[in-house]
């Protein structure tokens, strides 16, 4: 059965495209996908992400839980802190990219992607040693509000002081009267806050999110968008970018995997053999340089022989150029690297760069 | 938009159109097919002199999330392609019956146009 959030209407009542995304029914595009970037990069932009899901863990030992589940280490940061964080299985792969909030060391929320609710939340609840994980994530909405404006934005419908509320940081408060979480998150590589409120309350805040935005030229954004905005970051997406199959070292974010954290977690241990023996192969970022756009799944070649997979690539609006990911050879992960990737029987030719495609002034 | 299709053009079940001239035919896609596909990223053109088969796919259309076959109204040569795609592909979406053109060919046979669907036939089929 295909799910819907709270603010399917106010989707269809804009005019979006809806399309099925992991069994919901969610907003592809409202006008344009290059618009709606744009939109983002230049003034703001508002995203429905209700979809995901949350995963509570009350009581005390929730830190000391949830810390022996994810990579990152909830002991390094405050309360009103949050980190991006991977849900490791056994061999180092991923479960699931998370986010984790410390309200307090007694109460951790865990934002987990649409596709993976069910699988993480009985994946946690087999493994959590001490505080049992609640579901609530058909109690919240959340609204990503995404730009340059976004801060201004959100601060003209809140008493709560914005500027006290850092990056990976996030305060609860009221915002166009709906109690929410106010977080300074994102995926799109720009300032802006993710917004979690009641779903009953998300037409209202979403509503009022977009009468204030008039001024600033908000725009409601789709899935499209999101896509090709975090692509320009080299954000991964699960199930493209990452899956259990790939580890988190390979996957390039080891920034994430605290491999020195009291308790460990799981997965550490094949992440230490793996950091021993060297990591073979690496998600790398590339421009394609001959004509063709890289798309998930096109062979990455090396002198005519399949070495990988593209697992993202688009266009890249604001960048203006074919980029993409893949997994290649370590051999063929740095920068400057060349290699083809077939383009519906095309070698077309391709280069590693640094990423984030997307250079801020 | 796609509900003004032009009369004077002819279409294909696959959302191109031709423009049949008096040696020549012209041929792009329809303003519905622009709608569906989103914004147009990327056209990936026939060789000048390609011979194209009624019905076999000539080229490609790529949107920023989509990618779709070109398929050749009628068997022709290709006598002239749309180089102003190359640079800037969004005409297609901004003008698909004009700047939006895609390649001109020369009919192979003449007769094949015939088998082409009206502006009303063409309506019909998005109802």
């Amino acid at each position: 059965m295909t799910r819907r959030t709270p603010l399917n209407e106010a989707h269809r009542k804009l005019g979006a495209r809806m399309v099925d995304f992991v069994g919901w029914d969610m907003p592809v595009q409202y006008s344009s996908v290059i618009a709606e970037h744009e939109a983002v990069r230049t003034a703001v932009g508002l995203f429905d992400v209700s979809h995901m899901g949350e995963v509570e863990f009350l009581g005390p030992g929730a830190l000391e839980t949830v810390n022996r589940l994810i990579s990152n280490d909830l002991s390094r940061i405050q309360d009103g802190q949050a980190v991006y964080a991977g849900l490791l299985n056994d061999l180092g792969g991923f479960v699931d990219d998370v986010v984790a909030y410390r309200f307090s060391p007694e109460r951790i929320l865990i934002c987990v992607n649409s596709s993976n609710r069910e699988k993480d939340f009985t994946w946690m609840k087999a493994r959590a040693e001490g505080v049992s994980p609640v579901d609530r994530g058909d109690e919240f909405a959340q609204i990503a509000v995404q730009g340059p404006k976004a801060v201004g934005l959100v601060q003209r419908l809140t008493k709560a002081d914005l500027s006290k509320i850092g990056t990976y940081r996030f305060a609860e408060g009221e915002v166009a009267g709906v109690k929410s979480i106010i977080s300074r998150t994102g995926y799109t590589g720009e300032d802006g806050f993710e917004l979690y409120c009641p779903a009953d309350d998300a037409v209202k805040l979403w509503d009022a999110l977009l009468e204030a935005g008039q001024p600033d030229g908000v725009k409601p954004c789709g899935l499209g968008a999101r896509d090709s905005l975090r692509t320009e970051m080299k954000y991964a997406l699960y199930g493209n970018d990452i899956d259990d199959a790939h580890t988190a070292l390979e996957a390039g974010l080891g920034w994430i995997v605290k491999l020195d954290k009291p308790g460990g977690f799981i997965g550490k241990d094949a992440l230490v053999a793996q950091k021993a023996a060297g990591v073979q192969r690496k998600l790398v970022g590339f421009e394609v340089t001959g004509a063709g756009i890289p798309r998930h799944g096109y062979p990455i070649l090396k002198d005519g022989a399949r070495v990988g997979e593209v697992t993202s690539g688009t266009q890249g609006p604001t960048v203006k150029k074919p980029i993409g990911m893949g997994y290649v050879p370590a051999a063929l992960a740095t920068e400057g690297s060349t290699f083809d990737v077939e383009i519906r029987g095309r070698a077309v030719p391709a280069v590693v760069v640094k990423t984030p495609f997307l250079k801020k002034s | 938009m796609s509900d003004s299709i032009p009369q004077d053009l002819k279409y294909t079940k696959e959302h191109e159109w031709a423009r049949v001239g008096t040696k020549t035919v012209v041929v792009g896609v329809t303003a519905h097919a622009q709608e569906a596909l989103g914004d147009v990223v990327y056209v990936e053109l026939p060789k000048l002199g390609t011979q194209l088969v009624e019905g076999k796919q000539f080229g490609v259309i790529e949107s920023t999330k989509a990618v779709s076959d070109l398929y050749a109204p009628i068997s022709g040569t290709v006598v002239a392609v749309n180089d102003a795609l190359t640079g800037n592909p969004s005409i297609i979406n901004t003008d698909p019956y004009g700047q939006g053109w895609i390649v001109e060919l020369e009919p192979l046979d003449g007769e094949q146009v015939g088998k082409l669907l009206d502006a009303a036939a063409y309506g019909a089929l998005l109802k």
